[in-house]
């Protein structure tokens, strides 16, 4: 790790401040950030520590809506009773990440800023259609996601809070990398007010839409009809614990399962 | 607790070290900060093969902090990295030997080599300046696959060796195994793939040297599994220092599994640096450094037939084997291959006939060596997937097939140079068989296909070679030194004892298992027994810890020199109970006139030794502290059969071990619990070896794929079924514990048994052929392929 500074935001307003004249980086929860630092991958002058702003913290139903604020932890989510209520989905995916020291630390803010192609939040924030509330504007789901590691956030932009729509029935499917536990593939599918969804994470250089079981799924609510979509391999990732076309074919399992499993 | 001899030997005494690890009390390497400390960093190749054109530390001396720079020019004249074992050609050759440079001289050879060393007032200082070290590099093609490095126009490691062939080397009858396939009623051929394997003991390598002015001498603190041994090779073969002037030191270790055996180049640096510096270096290794720079394990291509008769009898078996060196020799790296994997191609079997060929390459990446199991795994695959798949041929059920060669008479003399002493296959499969419920497999496999699921069985019948090793043996198949152990009992006055025995723990529980051989025969309480290891400035001159060698040889040496302390006690006790010697027995920690009741106590008799007032001053030595040296007169040869029974979702690939049963036959047995915790440990890594480890280097860049936990993929507990274990007692005929070792069984058993039950999970699909690791991607891959036909 280089030397930086270390800065301590008590509001969302002053956090934008800080990161505007130092040019540094907002810290959350820290597992992406430090883990990058540490291995000098990362060399922020300055670090803004968001763990004492409390307009960031917290998870509120508001009317048909599931609020959870930036900096709430996925071991919150994962056992927040408003979530298992409106959202068990949401709540399974964030039992779902990593370890347990590192749902106790990591935030949803974090992920979402952070895109990890393989990440799991995306995919539940982009599968339900919801919105990301920042200290400049409201983003909507299929606009925040740009490419890898890449979202519509400007330099001093800051995630406040996102804001889920609650579905009619929603899960999340994970087959996770045998190695990182990350997702080789997830898949969520909902079904909201505006029709079928289906993200998908972990398959390609950034979480996508997958259309073709979308319009199966909208035809027919069934595990079989997600199972025979034939997904294109095309762009979709090639490592060492998965080829194009096996994550392609995942993508069709792991939809069918979480149409078996949603609620 | 006074236990009596039977009573503690076979007791699942708890581990005393556990207090102290479970505590934070441990004291490793990392733990150590000497006054005046300085922090070591090096600076490594990023290039997997490359000419080191010119290497500029100008801006990293001028760097805040730092206290020296120094790279392979300086250390021009200091010997190269020894190699332990001599392999000798087919041809009558010795193997080829390049060079084995401290610090890199003009050629780095794999992603990871040492190309400098940092020496600066904290570890961030070191790191900064790191970066500042200027080297200039001429890439050269990278080769990381030993086939791919023997083939014609492959790129040249070594210059020694432009065909990069370390050896060719054979053991056994080529013509007689030739004979035997000419009439064979079937012959069965296998190709196969020994995954390559990154150790990842918890605790990474570390080290601190100190040169003292003083008395001229050197003190190492390293995380090492054999200390002497790495005083012996760093002093006499690299740094040129006599061994009463180097003290090394091997605290708590978290962890070997093989890959601290050797001597490596950090630590000789920093002995090296630490008296141009003057001041202690420390250095411990980073996760990152040590997927690069540890010594990985196996990375064998095997190609292999067995010729059976009508009836399933085996003739013969020829294994042709290419095995990756690395990039330079390691300690031991040439061994692993040859010794210790040829020798055991026999397996449980009488094959009457055997002929391996193993040929060892240079690669651009890290150095091969011994990794828990060390050529006995290898040596398992091959031995147990060639006889699943002859079974599967042949129609023969496996563990008919198995029996009908079984070795059933002892000695038995193989012919790939071993004489097993002693053992009972039948019953350790007929146990293994009993507790897997073989009988209700079919019933359910039905159960999981009725969910869509495939399940399979493998057996897997093993024998390994441990207890390393008769000296005169090993010094004619190449050895370059001695294989006993030492041991040394200090009784105090006051009638506790200090054990210092040459093994080393770091894992293995000897602290507790030692201290239960000594407490039952001295008839004291365990925690009167203090077991002392890893300092060579404390310990008589031992080989260590590897090889399943600890109990069954540094034990001996330990029961060797509680005979002459026993011994000495009878005539000290004679002499205060005025008896004849011959008269005086020993029992639960009393010496008794033999048909009296007239006895003195152990703790009496410790405290003459040492108060020597009423004494026979003319005929013996006061105190009471004898040395041993044991040097075994054969192997020992632990075995069983391990039953795998795995469930594959043919959806996703992915393969779950529903079931694992492991029957060993150890020999007579110290510490059961201690046992079962090695065959857990031991089945954990044979589990990660078959379903999930992979070290994979880039074909083209040399480049190490699985530098992290992100893609290389460790068994988590979630991975691992609830092993069944379960032991057979034949002791071993030629120690005095009739014990034979289990440290490695687990993982040298149980990947051809996992293996075998994915293959037979999926050989009604068609699946003939899959390596290791059956990850869910190879699986699903495997069940396309064998659909396309
Ligand atoms: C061992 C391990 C396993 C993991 N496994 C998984 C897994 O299975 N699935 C998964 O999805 N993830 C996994 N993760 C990642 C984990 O979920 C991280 O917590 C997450 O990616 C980042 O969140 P964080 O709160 O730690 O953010 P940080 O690391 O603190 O920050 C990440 C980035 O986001 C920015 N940032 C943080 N908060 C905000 C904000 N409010 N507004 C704008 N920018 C912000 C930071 O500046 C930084 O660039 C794993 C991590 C580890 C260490």
């Amino acid at each position: 790790m280089y030397a930086f500074e270390l800065h301590h935001a008590k509001s969302v307003a002053d956090a934008a401040a800080l990161l505007a004249k130092t040019g540094g980086k907002a810290l959350a929860g820290g597992q992406s950030l430090v883990a990058a630092m540490k291995l000098r991958l990362a060399q922020p002058g300055h670090v803004v520590d968001l763990s004492g702003v409390a307009e960031l913290k917290g998870i509120r139903r508001e009317g048909d809506h599931v609020t959870i604020g930036a900096m709430t932890r996925h071991a919150e989510v994962a056992s927040s009773d408003v979530v298992k209520g409106a959202i068990p989905a949401l709540a399974a995916l964030a039992e779902g990440i990593g370890d347990r020291q590192v749902r106790n630390m990591g935030t949803l803010g974090g992920a979402l800023a952070n895109n990890d192609p393989a990440a799991d939040w995306p995919a539940g924030v982009l599968g339900l259609g919801a919105t990301v509330v920042t200290n400049k504007r409201k983003i909507a789901a299929d606009d925040f996601f740009k490419g890898m590691y890449e979202t519509a956030l400007g330099a001093d932009e800051i995630i406040v809070s996102v804001s889920f729509p609650v579905p009619k029935k929603a899960a999340y499917a994970k087959f996770p990398n045998p190695a990182s536990r990350f997702a080789l593939v997830g898949v969520l599918v909902a079904q909201t007010g505006s029709g079928v969804r289906v993200a998908v994470t972990g398959a390609a250089s950034a979480v996508f839409r997958c259309k073709p079981i979308e319009d199966a799924l909208a035809k027919s609510w069934t595990a079989a009809a997600a199972k025979a979509v034939k997904v294109s391999a095309t762009d979709l990732n090639s490592d060492l614990h998965g080829s194009p076309a096996y994550r392609a074919h995942l993508v069709s399992v792991m939809a069918a399962r979480a149409v078996d499993a949603a609620r | 607790m006074g236990a009596s001899e039977q009573g503690l030997i076979g007791q699942s005494v708890k581990r005393k070290e556990d207090v102290r690890f479970l505590t934070g009390a441990g004291q490793y390497t990392d733990d150590i900060t000497l006054p005046r400390q300085t922090y070591a960093v090096f600076v490594r190749s990023p290039h997997a093969h490359a000419k080191v054109r010119k290497v500029d530390t100008s801006r990293a001396k001028a760097a805040p902090g730092v206290v020296g720079v120094f790279t392979g020019a300086d250390l021009e004249g200091v010997g190269g990295l020894p190699c332990g074992w001599l392999i000798t050609s087919l041809d009558g050759t010795p193997m080829k030997e390049p060079p084995h440079p401290v610090l890199a001289q003009g050629k780095v050879r794999y992603v990871g080599d040492r190309v400098a060393l940092v020496v600066a007032e904290s570890l961030s200082q070191a790191k900064d300046a790191a970066e500042l070290v200027d080297v200039d590099y001429e890439v050269l093609a990278a080769v990381v696959s030993p086939a791919d490095a023997i083939k014609p126009g492959a790129p040249v490691v070594h210059d020694i060796a432009p065909d990069n062939r370390c050896y060719t080397w054979g053991l056994g009858d080529k013509a007689a195994t030739e004979a035997a396939f000419a009439k064979a009623a079937h012959v069965t051929k296998i190709d196969i793939v020994n995954n390559r394997l990154i150790p990842n003991a918890i605790e990474p390598r570390a080290a601190n040297a100190s040169y003292s002015r003083s008395d001229d001498s050197y003190t190492l603190y390293v995380a090492n599994q054999n200390p002497h041994v790495e005083r012996l090779l760093m002093g006499a073969f690299v740094l040129g220092l006599p061994e009463h002037k180097l003290r090394v030191i091997a605290p708590d270790v978290g962890g070997g599994f093989g890959s601290k055996i050797f001597l490596y180049g950090e630590e000789t640096a920093l002995v090296w640096a630490s008296k141009r510096v003057g001041r202690p270096i420390k250095w411990t290794g980073e996760r990152s450094e040590a997927f690069l720079s540890d010594a990985h394990g196996r990375d064998h291509v095997t190609h292999a037939e067995l010729a059976l008769d009508k009836d399933g009898k085996f003739l013969g078996l020829h294994v042709k084997t290419i095995a990756s060196m690395g990039s330079y020799l390691s300690t031991f790296g040439s061994s692993v291959p040859t010794m210790l994997y040829a020798t055991l191609l026999a397996g449980q079997y009488t094959t009457p006939a055997i002929w391996a060929e193993v040929i060892g390459a240079f690669t651009t990446t890290s150095p091969v060596d011994a990794y828990r199991g060390a050529g006995r795994p290898e040596a398992t695959y091959v031995v147990e997937r060639i006889v699943h798949q002859a079974a599967v041929e042949m129609g023969i059920p496996q563990d008919e097939l198995r029996r009908r060669n079984f070795i059933r008479t002892f000695p038995h003399q193989t012919p790939v140079a071993l004489t097993y002493d002693t053992g009972d296959y039948d019953a350790s499969m007929n146990k293994a068989r009993e507790i897997a419920d073989v009988a209700g497999f079919a019933a359910r496999k039905a159960e999981s296909a009725k969910r869509g699921k495939l399940r399979g069985m493998g057996y897997s019948s093993y024998i390994e070679a441990c207890g390393l090793a008769p000296s005169n043996v090993a010094g004619a198949l190449g050895a370059r030194a001695g294989l006993f152990e030492a041991g040394e009992i200090r009784v105090n006055p006051t009638g506790s004892v200090s054990v210092f025995t040459g093994s080393h723990s770091h894992g293995q529980g000897h602290e507790t298992t030692f201290a239960q051989i000594v407490a039952a025969r001295l008839g004291i309480s365990v925690d009167a027994v203090d077991v002392v290891h890893g300092d060579t400035g404390r310990i008589p001159f031992g080989m260590g810890t590897y090889g399943s060698r600890s109990l069954s040889v540094g034990g001996s040496a330990i029961v060797k020199a509680l005979d002459k302390i026993v011994n000495k006690g009878k005539k000290i006790a004679a002499h205060l109970l005025e008896a004849a010697e011959g008269d005086i027995e020993f029992k639960d920690g009393k010496f008794t006139v033999a048909g009296t009741d007239r006895s003195k106590t152990f703790g009496e008799v410790a405290l003459t030794a040492y108060v020597p007032h009423n004494y026979p001053l003319d005929k013996l030595e006061p105190g009471l502290n004898e040395t041993a040296f044991y040097d075994p007169t054969n192997f020992t040869y632990p075995a069983g059969t391990h039953i795998c029974e795995v469930e594959i979702d043919p959806d996703t690939g992915v393969v779950t071990v529903a079931k694992f049963t492991a029957c060993d036959d150890f020999g007579n047995i110290i510490n059961p619990m201690i046992v079962e915790g090695q065959v857990h440990g031991g089945l954990a890594q044979g589990l990660g070896q078959a379903l999930l480890e992979h070290g994979v280097y880039d074909k083209e860049s040399g480049q190490l794929l699985t530098g992290s936990y992100m893609d290389y993929a460790m068994p988590r507990a979630d991975d691992l079924p609830s092993f069944e274990v379960a032991t057979t007692v034949t002791p071993c005929t030629h120690n005095p514990l009739g014990a034979k070792g289990c440290g490695e069984a687990g993982a040298i058993g149980s990947p051809a048994a996992m293996m075998n039950a994915v293959m037979d999970a999926l050989a009604p699909l068609g699946v003939r052929h899959l390596d290791m690791p059956a990850s869910p991607h190879r699986v699903w891959q495997a069940i396309q392929s064998a659909k396309k036909g």
